[in-house]
């Protein structure tokens, strides 16, 4: 095609802050400055081998009720066999209504969701109107995907989407695999190092038009019994007062569960697990 | 071979802004006014898609006058501008003060550089946590910068419309004085009285966002009922 002035201006026309960021300022991308081919081989200074030591995000759980999506996070990062952090949170509002949970090396995954944030808030700005749902979800499909280098080198991103589809109005989820791989979940869904035994959880404590509340309850829960069997995922710490984050989203946004009804759930919880006197 | 006459560099750059002005003039005004709740941003805009007034960052809003393609890329550029300056350090970083020295930087080597000015003039405005930390920029086709005070007025017959506008001025006005004040300035070089809603572009940077609506995006576009509404309220 002949270069003219129009075709380049058309070239250069993007809502996308991402494409704009690689073009302009590669070097603030959280992925991809890098070629693959020239990615040192998996381990580090002395240790040729061993996977590199980088905090890992972990259990992050989220369902449909009644109103919308919910989505909740524990508050534990991992470092082998170190708790690297016991306050960090791993859910966020992605825009108005949406949010996003992150498994997985925590840097490149608060990275990745800076990005996606400001992308999501570009586009808006840009276009004037929000983008859909579906077209949130596959820019994330593309970030993870932009990851998998960093990903066959043991540091992945692995994103759970969740967002209220205003033109269909019900809530939606989306889950990821490191190539990128977009499926909508039905119902609930968990990923990171505690999610089997979250998602056997869910699997008996969900049920259909849930309350907002009972939803809210059920998360907990749930996160409850994958940190009972997973060592790297965090439980309700009333001695730090440290409570899960969790977000709900429905027709009217995304807002965070504030912590004291935190509390509330997360004690009726244990309380409920102390009174059953139960082993195992 | 055609011959070239010398033209002084005084006639050229006069030229060059009497084109620029008369493209301004054609068009039609756009109030900008720092008031108690905020800023409040109106433009007489018969379109209901096609905006001169434009979110560009947490507490930056942008308003413009002249060839819509030509604001309008700016408009873009800006929005880059601030995005790529608060991922790389923080929101907080992004300042109308650096965005509109870029602005009047790329304005005044389009101005001189290019073979015709930007027809436009452009407002970027800042709302402060209290009245006295609002920044009002106005920026003109050549590049120039001033840091105005109280409120801007551009476009059309902008000195009718500021006469009206600096007439009614007061720090104390809430939201519907400064839009009723920014009304009064629109008509003022017109016939009529009174505006259609239909006929009016409004948005306002809030103060109190955080606090009333828990965003830091100060930026909110009103609707016609909403402006409607607003206007009905109790003087």
């Amino acid at each position: 095609m002949q270069e003219t002035t129009a075709n380049r201006v058309a070239a250069n026309a993007t809502s996308s802050f991402t494409e704009h960021l690689q073009r302009e300022r590669p070097d603030l991308m959280p992925f991809g400055q890098v070629p693959f081919n020239q990615l040192p081989a998996g381990g580090h200074a002395g240790q040729p081998g061993a996977p590199l030591q980088a905090p890992h995000g972990t259990t992050i759980v989220a369902m449909t009720y009644a109103g919308g999506v919910l989505m909740a996070g524990d508050r534990r990062a991992t470092m082998g066999n170190v708790i690297a952090s016991r306050h960090i949170e791993k859910v966020f509002p992605a825009d108005q209504y949406s949010v996003l949970g992150i498994a997985g090396t925590a840097g490149i995954a608060l990275d990745i969701t800076r990005l996606f944030q400001v992308e999501l808030e570009h586009y808006e700005k840009i276009e004037g109107t929000l983008l859909s749902l579906d077209g949130k979800a596959n820019r994330l499909g593309a970030m993870v995907r932009g990851n998998l280098p960093m990903a066959m080198q043991g540091l992945a991103v692995v994103p759970l989407f969740a967002g209220f589809d205003r033109p269909a109005g019900f809530g939606r989820l989306f889950s990821y695999d490191v190539t990128g791989g977009r499926y909508e979940e039905q119902e609930h869904h968990a990923v990171g190092s505690g999610s089997m035994f979250a998602r056997g959880a869910l699997k008996k404590l969900w049920r259909p038009g849930l309350s907002e509340q009972d939803a809210v309850a059920v998360a907990v829960e749930a996160l409850y019994d994958a940190a009972d069997d997973d060592s790297a995922t965090g439980g309700p710490d009333p001695v730090r007062q440290l409570w899960p984050v969790v977000y709900i989203v429905n027709r009217t946004g995304a807002f965070r569960v504030p912590d004291r009804d935190l509390a509330a759930v997360a004690g009726r919880v244990i309380e409920s697990r102390t009174v059953a006197q139960r082993e195992a | 071979m055609t011959q070239q006459f010398y033209v002084s560099p005084e006639q050229l750059m006069k030229d060059r802004a009497d084109f620029a002005r008369k493209g301004i003039a054609r068009g039609r005004s756009v109030v900008v006014i720092s008031c108690r709740d905020g800023i409040a941003l109106v433009a007489e805009n018969a379109s209901p898609s096609l905006h001169k007034i434009g979110e560009i960052y947490d507490k930056i809003a942008f308003a413009a006058v002249g060839k819509y393609n030509e604001f309008e890329s700016l408009r873009q550029a800006g929005v880059r501008y601030a995005d790529v300056r608060g991922y790389s350090y923080d929101r907080e970083d992004v300042t109308a003060r650096g965005l509109a020295s870029v602005y009047a930087q790329s304005l005044g080597a389009v101005f001189t550089a290019e073979q015709k000015p930007f027809e436009v003039e452009l407002a970027v405005a800042e709302v402060g946590q209290a009245q006295e930390a609002d920044h009002l920029y106005r920026l003109t086709f050549d590049g120039s910068i001033a840091d105005e005070h109280g409120f801007i007025v551009m476009g059309g017959q902008a000195d009718k419309v500021s006469e009206a506008v600096a007439a009614g001025w007061q720090g104390e006005l809430d939201f519907a004085g400064a839009i009723r004040l920014a009304l009064a300035g629109l008509v003022a070089d017109k016939e009529t009285t009174t505006l259609p809603v239909s006929a009016l572009e409004v948005a306002v940077l809030d103060r109190g966002s955080e606090s009333g609506r828990g965003t830091r995006r100060a930026f909110r576009r009103l609707e016609d009922p909403d402006i409607v509404a607003l206007l009905a309220e109790e003087k």
